[in-house]
């Protein structure tokens, strides 16, 4: 078992332990050759980006191309009495206006459900559902066509309150009711009453993804008009594919979609966002469409992170010893479902923690109301149930005269541990190790007696007394399940050919900036013994991946990549075996050679495939998983990883400001394949989860966002960034095809409970809801 | 639509601008018209810096811009950092140390920094934070982007000396 250990901090220097900050000495195995798996080999597409080369999908561009742009309801509910589009179509330069009466096929889409309408037709559902769209011949004349089009609406009250929204006697927003789904979770005594009794109610808000590359994309149709291809930035090419065709009713290979760069998606790209309004528009006008969002139009066009509200009560034993959780869970899906029920079981499924608990009672509802709609988020459901079991256990841990360490390492969750839905935790679980290994990592210097006022909570604008700032610490533990759920079959496929010592690599797998491109190329190295590899375009010239997300890629497109390589490896030793009268499973790859294990052959694995061509497709699937039953039993996940994080805040309490001072973290990994792309997963996650502790949220007011943009949506910036000390914990997982478990989704779970929990101790409030305003540290309870 | 057309100077080369609306921001003809998109957009209201360039030895958001009032400007995008497709210094420890991920907010930062180091050779830690506090990065969590910066102040100072 190996570790290492990254410093990422700026403040102290910078040569205290192993740094993976200069990309070249984080690699201890010494076998390792260089790019190969486990070493910080560089990203193929870092340069190009770096230097503006790299194209993104809005820097897509055509000859003879249209504008599309799209109209969106200003209203949260109300009936459509009345289109008119004359206006916008009289305008010179405008090409086409489409509304749902040009939809050729399936009306509707959707992730889980095909529930989102196109276009809206007789209802909209949100303010900011898409209603209409035209094509221009620039980005102005597109604007004024939106402007110019009469949409007559008859408003209704929205619903808006997702609590109402379970009442069954209230109308129905929706065909398909106002309840997306429902999950109990019943398992063992339903009656034991702990000696230790503690709950709370906790609320999280509407995080948005906030990716940085707003949605693009370039629609170019084929000749005959019954095809298009579509260069588009998001998350799962094929199941987008697969929607398009459904709502233009063509015939899938028909609708032929290409990887644009995508500037960050977390989430945010897994539904139809333009897609199908882009499509439609280049068929129509028969001409190159480009459409692309603006920052206050993506905040629309995209769902976010499911709001929720989360009554738990923690029963236990007076040392502490958990015995039973209730808990009561709403999720507000808004409008329309996209993956509200997958969110609302994986809330509900890990509302326990990290920790052992034999008892049950677990009731959880996702529900549609007329907000805007929410599904996938880093994190997914997660997020929001560990912020209410970690801020449950810190109550806990009060009550029974603990510490928040010692309450969790007491019951730290083991391998061959049941969950509450009774599967059996087989993954790899160092619980007790991510947190004792967090507790080890060094505390940050005291704030100085006279910092810089950018050191301190507000910054050098607000004006924080260094005698007010109190310093706090607090704790979080997560646990999240990798990859899709419930008897899902989530395959990856890839393929390898190698000629004259060269791999090419293909596979649909979404590059979203996660660094997918580098992995491949590790794993053809490691595995074929090449130096070069190639990337084919990112395409659905190929099978499927899979979506990039649930952070299943490493493992399921790396395990597609690892199997195609190895099977090309197969037909590589039978050929040199043949040549030298040797069985081929004598041979194996040493460095950049094929060598005989028992024998004196080396030979360079350019020289072995010289003349010859290997070609080899795999697919991937993960062990089969199944649905949860009424009382909520069943082996539904596939795996688990597991982090745990420290982190320290100065706060001042009388002007509400916070500034997160040090994260500490320790995360299981499974096994590290790159430590300079590890940490940096660690590190964004650990801003975004810092985002929704102390400012990230999507503000509404009966309905409609008050803050869709950057201006008035704070994001953590520079200055905000914690210094992040990170420690990775390698237990290779003996499920995963290359030992690694997924890494993208831990960094960010637990660390925001762990956040508000330093905020709690330095200021003595109760903080139930997170983010924490200003507002809530001075004047709440 | 105006017949108007005015000139832009953008890495030292002169472009005529023809045919534009005047409200195009400079962001929008670099991007659209001059075939120039490394120049990123991702809120078009100044606040996450992706769309910086330098003009006339300023940083500036080019979205807060109307391209037809640069006409006098020398104007300098992350296209024209480097000569023949070399990487500088910048961009090539923002790989190296691991700042690039999506890499949408990559060009308007490494334009900053440049902008940075060009001013102040020798920044602290904290004067790079507060440096580039206006370019938004979704991805890094800005660890790796401190180190590549670090980096090149090292480097540049162990070369000057
Ligand atoms: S696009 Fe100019 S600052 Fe964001
Ligand atoms: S690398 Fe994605 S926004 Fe910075």
């Amino acid at each position: 078992m190996r570790e290492r250990q990254m410093r990422a901090d700026m403040a102290t220097s910078p040569n205290t332990t192993i740094s993976a900050s200069t990309g070249t000495t984080t690699d201890r195995s010494t076998r390792s050759r260089h790019g190969a798996l486990g070493t910080s080999a560089l990203r193929p597409d870092g340069l190009p980006k770096a230097q503006g080369r790299f194209a993104f999908s809005s820097d897509a561009w055509a000859d003879n191309m249209l504008w599309g742009a799209t109209l969106r309801s200003p209203h949260p509910y109300a009936r459509i009495v009345r289109i008119d589009t004359s206006g916008a179509l009289a305008i010179n330069g405008v090409s086409a206006v489409v509304t749902a009466d040009d939809v050729p096929g399936k009306l509707t889409y959707g992730l889980i459900a095909s529930d989102q309408p196109v276009f809206a037709r007789d209802y909209v559902r949100y303010a900011g559902e898409p209603v209409a769209a035209v094509a221009a011949d620039h980005p102005e004349t597109a604007r004024r066509a939106l402007e110019a089009i009469v949409v007559d609406y008859e408003v209704l009250t929205p619903l808006t309150d997702a609590e109402a929204a379970i009442d069954l006697t209230r109308a129905a927003i929706h065909p398909d009711g106002n309840v997306i789904r429902r999950q109990r979770i019943v398992r063992g005594d339903q009656h034991l009453v702990g000696e230790i009794v503690v709950e709370g109610t906790y609320e999280i808000g509407m995080q948005d993804q906030a990716f940085l590359g707003l949605e693009a994309a370039l629609a170019l149709p084929d000749d005959d008009g019954h095809g298009v291809e579509l260069f588009v930035a998001t998350q799962w090419l094929h199941e987008d594919q697969k929607q398009i065709a459904a709502c233009l009713n063509l015939d899938p290979s028909r609708v032929r979609l290409t990887l644009g760069g995508v500037g960050g998606a977390f989430g945010g790209r897994e539904d139809i966002s333009l897609q199908v309004h882009c499509c439609l528009l280049a068929l129509v006008t028969k001409r190159p469409i480009k459409m692309q969002y603006g920052r206050e139009e993506s905040f629309y066009g995209h769902i976010h992170r499911h709001p929720a509200t989360i009554f738990m009560r923690h029963h236990a034993d007076r040392d502490g010893t958990l015995r039973r959780v209730e808990s009561r869970l709403v999720l507000d899906g808004g409008a329309y479902a996209s993956t509200s029920s997958a969110v609302l079981i994986n809330a509900v499924t890990h509302v326990q923690g990290p920790y052992r608990c034999e008892n049950a009672t677990v009731d959880g509802y996702a529900v549609r109301t007329n907000n805007p709609p929410c599904g996938a988020m880093r994190g997914f459901g997660v997020v929001q149930a560990c912020f209410a079991h970690e801020s449950q256990m810190d109550k806990l841990a009060a009550a029974c005269g603990l510490s928040p360490v010692d309450i969790r390492l007491k019951n730290a969750m083991r391998t061959g541990d049941k969950l509450i839905t009774g599967q059996v935790v087989e993954s790899v679980a160092p619980v007790e190790r991510c947190i004792r290994e967090t507790a080890a990592l060094p505390m940050p210097e005291a704030l100085a007696v006279a910092p810089d006022p950018l050191e301190i909570p507000g910054g050098s604008g607000l004006t924080a007394q260094r005698a007010n700032i109190r310093r706090g610490v607090g704790w979080g533990v997560s646990i999240k399940n990798l990859m899709y759920s419930e008897g899902f079959d989530d395959y990856a496929t890839a393929r390898c050919h190698l000629a004259n010592g060269v791999a090419t690599l293909q596979f649909a797998t979404a590059e979203v900036g996660q660094g997918f491109v580098v992995l491949a190329q590790q794993i053809a190295r490691s595995v074929l013994g090449v130096d070069t590899v190639l990337l084919e375009p990112i395409s659905t010239d190929i099978g499927s991946a899979g979506s990039t997300s649930a952070s299943r890629q490493t493992w399921m497109s790396g395990g597609a990549v690892d199997g195609a390589c190895r099977l090309v490896r197969e037909r590589l030793f039978a050929a040199v075996a043949g040549q030298h009268g040797l069985d081929p499973l004598r041979l194996a790859i040493d460095g950049t050679d094929v060598v005989d294990t028992l024998g004196s052959l080396r030979i360079s694995v350019t020289d072995a495939s010289r003349g010859l061509s290997f070609d080899e497709t795999f697919e991937h699937h993960h062990r089969k998983t199944e649905e949860l039953d009424e009382n909520g039993q069943g082996n539904c996940h596939v795996a688990f990883a597991f982090v745990a994080h420290r982190a320290v805040v100065d706060v001042d309490p009388e002007l509400g400001l916070v500034k997160v001072v040090q994260v500490a973290t320790a995360q299981d990994v499974g096994r590290v394949l790159n430590p300079l792309a590890a940490i940096g997963q660690i590190e964004g996650g650990i801003a975004q989860g810092l985002g929704l502790a102390v400012m990230e949220e999507i503000v509404l007011r009966d309905g409609k966002m008050r803050n869709p943009s950057f201006t008035d949506y704070l994001l953590p910036t520079a200055l905000d960034a914690p210094d992040v000390i990170a420690t990775m914990i390698e237990e290779p997982e003996p499920q995963a095809p290359l030992g690694a478990k997924g890494i993208g989704e831990p960094p960010c779970i637990s660390v925001t409970p762990a956040i508000v929990a330093a905020i709690r101790a330095a200021t003595g409030r109760e903080l139930p809801r997170t983010p924490v305003r200003p507002y809530d540290i001075v004047f709440g309870p | 639509m105006s017949n108007e057309f005015y000139r832009l100077r953008v890495n030292g080369v002169d472009h005529e601008i023809r045919d534009a609306w005047t409200g195009e921001s400079l962001l929008y003809v670099l991007r659209e018209r001059l075939g120039l998109p490394g120049t990123k957009g991702a809120c078009e209201q100044g606040e996450c810096g992706s769309c910086t360039v330098i003009m006339d030895g300023e940083a500036v958001c080019s979205c807060l811009v109307m391209a037809a009032t640069a006409v006098d400007a020398d104007i300098v995008t992350v296209e024209g950092l480097a000569n023949d497709g070399e990487p500088t210094d910048v961009q090539q420890s923002f790989v190296n140390a691991g700042g690039v991920q999506c890499g949408f907010c990559t060009p308007g930062l490494i334009v900053a920094v440049h902008h940075l180091l060009d001013r102040n050779p020798t920044p602290t830690d904290l004067e790079v934070k507060e440096a580039i506090s206006g370019n938004i990065c979704r991805c890094t969590g800005y660890g790796r982007i401190f180190e590549a910066v670090r980096q090149v102040r090292d480097a540049r100072a162990a070369d000057a000396s």
